[in-house]
């Protein structure tokens, strides 16, 4: 039973799902919203799993003084701080001029923001790797690359300014990421909706258990 | 010396008139159609800005393939709309009986012809008016002659529908795929030998499992930033189990960081069960599988802090990745690590490509735990699949050679209501 019952809601909600989809009558209408409703609950209880695994784990590492047990310490003082604070404020934690917000503006944000910056050096890195003309599809890849590039900064109309209009670079890069790019992603998300349809059917008639803890 | 008129005494122009206007109202209401009388002591013009000419025709009906509570008002427009047309908007009235009282439920546009009353009770009759504005009573309170004027239509009520007929073309693709997939699942079982293309992505993973056990050196496994209600994290924690099947029997250690509880849940009970299968639920440690954050920049920090100071030896990334994925990918990289990435993510697709040893282009991740298991029901549900795909390539071609030839009806079958 252990297996079953998982398999048995799973089913049940699953083909639920399908059905509200194209039944818009009472009570498939308010289904999705219900599932939703109860999916929310449980993901709010379940963040607790969560942080007491993460502070478990780190506190173990601070008492057997594991390798790199110091980061261990930032994640507690970090975790600790930003919750009491948080409590300690009570509803309106998110107010201008709170603690809360100051530590969410001042240390989150520029942290955050931090790293999705360093985003932009693994472009470059990332980019001088792939646009190698190692081979005939490397060499389109990189063309493309060097076209779309250029056509997307002033520099590639000013340099073929002389071009009549539609043949100038804005509109080679234009075209690049309008018709063969569009094509090919197509192509993949067509791939994609249909592996999710076969997954999700595989999950909802019980083909697929791998999810539940082996097959 | 006169002065010109200032704003209040175009106002108070205007107000007089209108009041004029309204006590005319009475012999207005009491026509069939209500409009401009010839006989009026005021000009045509004066009359124009203020009574615009009525809706010469409103229908109403419950709006079709809803949940109910909604009905559709539609109306021809007034003879003063169109381009140069004095109407500012219509008012939309509604009462319960033709008599009235009639309130205010909403207005539209000029130009506009119709109306969706969302506020209304399913098994209740309705009756509506359609009254249209001038510009030159914006602001002010509608006067009662224009709406008393107004033809009545009804009554009408709303109700719910059993099936959304706008939907019945994805119906019929469901259907069909579900056909599909269920046809060959049963020959899968039936013992038909069904062939399925090479995926290098996944022949790779004995080889990268392999290399770290070679090395002694760890294999990390990320199920990627989503929750469990994402197909792609499904996939990913189903590709897992394989994995760590693998990890158990070579001995290696397998550490799967994740951002979500309930994929912490998931995937420590998918690993576990894994050790048993492979005869090693005694290397099975709960902190393989542990939890970092819910924030993405947090949690690719914290992975990437983790590569850096263990430098694992092999790292797959299978799920739903977002600005992240290079991020994690490339610091993999920097360190030599042999990665695996599969994600149905596409404008993260290029990233792990250019990052990634192999790649698991969409499709080939919700593909890999029936090819990877080799088990006949899951391998006919790919094949099912192909079917699929044959199916809109066909319709892709058709709709390419119609379209040419200007046929636009057969791309509309394909139109899909949000």
């Amino acid at each position: 039973m252990r297996r079953e019952i998982p398999l048995i809601i799973t089913g049940i909600v699953g083909i639920v799902f399908v059905v509200q989809y194209f039944i818009p009558h009472w009570p498939f209408n308010r289904m999705n919203a219900w599932f939703s409703d109860w999916f929310s609950i449980v993901q709010a209880c379940a963040i607790w799993l969560g942080a007491l695994n993460l502070l478990k784990i780190s506190l173990e590492k601070i008492a057997r003084r594991k390798s790199d047990w110091g980061y261990a310490v930032v994640i507690i003082v970090s975790f600790l701080l930003i919750a009491i604070i948080g409590f300690l404020e009570g509803e309106a934690f998110r107010d201008p001029g709170t603690k809360f917000t100051w530590l969410y503006d001042f240390v989150y944000t520029p942290l955050s923001s931090t790293m999705f910056a360093i985003l932009a050096f693994f472009v470059a890195s990332a980019s001088y790797r792939a646009f190698r003309a190692r081979n005939f599809e490397a060499t389109l890849l990189l063309l493309a690359a060097f076209f779309v590039m250029l056509g997307r900064v002033p520099v590639g109309d000013a340099l073929t300014a002389f071009m009549p209009e539609g043949w100038r670079l804005t509109d080679l890069a234009t075209w690049i990421m309008n018709f063969p790019q569009t094509a090919g992603q197509r192509a993949i998300m067509i791939g994609i909706a249909l592996g999710i349809v076969s997954t999700s059917l595989r999950i909802i008639l019980g083909i697929e258990r791998s999810h539940l803890g082996g097959d | 010396m006169t002065l010109p008129p200032t704003r209040s005494t175009s106002r108070a122009i205007v107000s007089l008139l209108l009041a004029i206007v309204l006590a005319w109202a009475p012999p207005l209401a009491a026509q069939d159609q209500p409009g401009v009388p010839s006989d009026t002591i005021l000009s045509d013009t004066t009359l124009q800005i203020l009574l615009p000419r009525p809706v010469p025709a409103v229908t109403v009906k419950d709006t079709q393939d809803d949940g109910g509570g909604s009905i559709t008002v539609t109306w021809e427009a007034s003879a003063d709309d169109g381009d140069g047309g004095i109407i500012n908007r219509y008012v939309i009235y509604r009462a319960t009986s033709a008599e009235g009282p009639f309130e205010e439920v909403g207005d539209a546009t000029n130009n506009a012809t119709t109306f969706s009353d969302g506020s209304a009770e399913d098994d209740v009759a309705y009756f509506y008016r359609v009254v249209p504005m001038t510009l030159a009573l914006a602001g002010q309170p509608v006067p009662p002659a224009l709406v008393e004027g107004a033809m009545v239509a009804g009554p009408v009520s709303s109700s719910a529908q059993w099936l959304d007929w706008r939907r019945i073309n994805v119906l019929v693709g469901v259907l069909l795929l579900c056909v599909f997939i269920i046809y060959y699942i049963n020959q899968a079982k039936a013992g038909k030998s069904l062939f399925i293309r090479k995926i290098a992505g996944l022949e790779a993973v004995d080889e990268a499992v392999g290399r770290a056990t070679e090395m002694g050196k760890k294999i990390y496994y990320i199920p990627g930033t989503q929750d469990m209600d994402n197909v792609q994290t499904i996939a990913g924690v189903t590709i897992l189990g394989r994995v760590a099947e693998l990890a158990a029997q070579y001995e290696t250690y397998l550490q799967v960081p994740v951002s979500r509880s309930l994929v912490l849940v998931t995937a420590r009970e998918i690993v576990k069960e894994a050790y048993s299968k492979a005869g090693r639920p005694d290397a099975f440690q709960e902190d393989q599988v542990h939890y970092l954050t819910d924030d993405q920049f947090g949690y690719a920090a914290g992975i990437d802090g983790m590569v850096v100071r263990e430098k694992p030896a092999t790292i797959f990334f299978m799920g739903a990745f977002y600005a992240e994925s290079l991020i994690l990918a490339e610091t993999g990289n920097s360190i030599g690590a042999i990665q695996i990435a599969g994600t149905g993510m596409p404008s993260q697709l290029p990233f792990f490509v250019a990052a990634c040893d192999y790649t698991l282009i969409g499709e080939e991740l919700f593909a890999a735990s029936a090819y990877l298991s080799r088990e006949p029901k899951l391998l006919g549900s790919l094949k099912g699949q192909d079917m699929g795909k044959a199916v809109i390539l066909i319709a892709i071609v058709v709709g390419l050679v119609l379209e040419t030839f200007g046929i636009w009806s057969f791309s509309r079958l394909f139109s899909v209501i949000q």
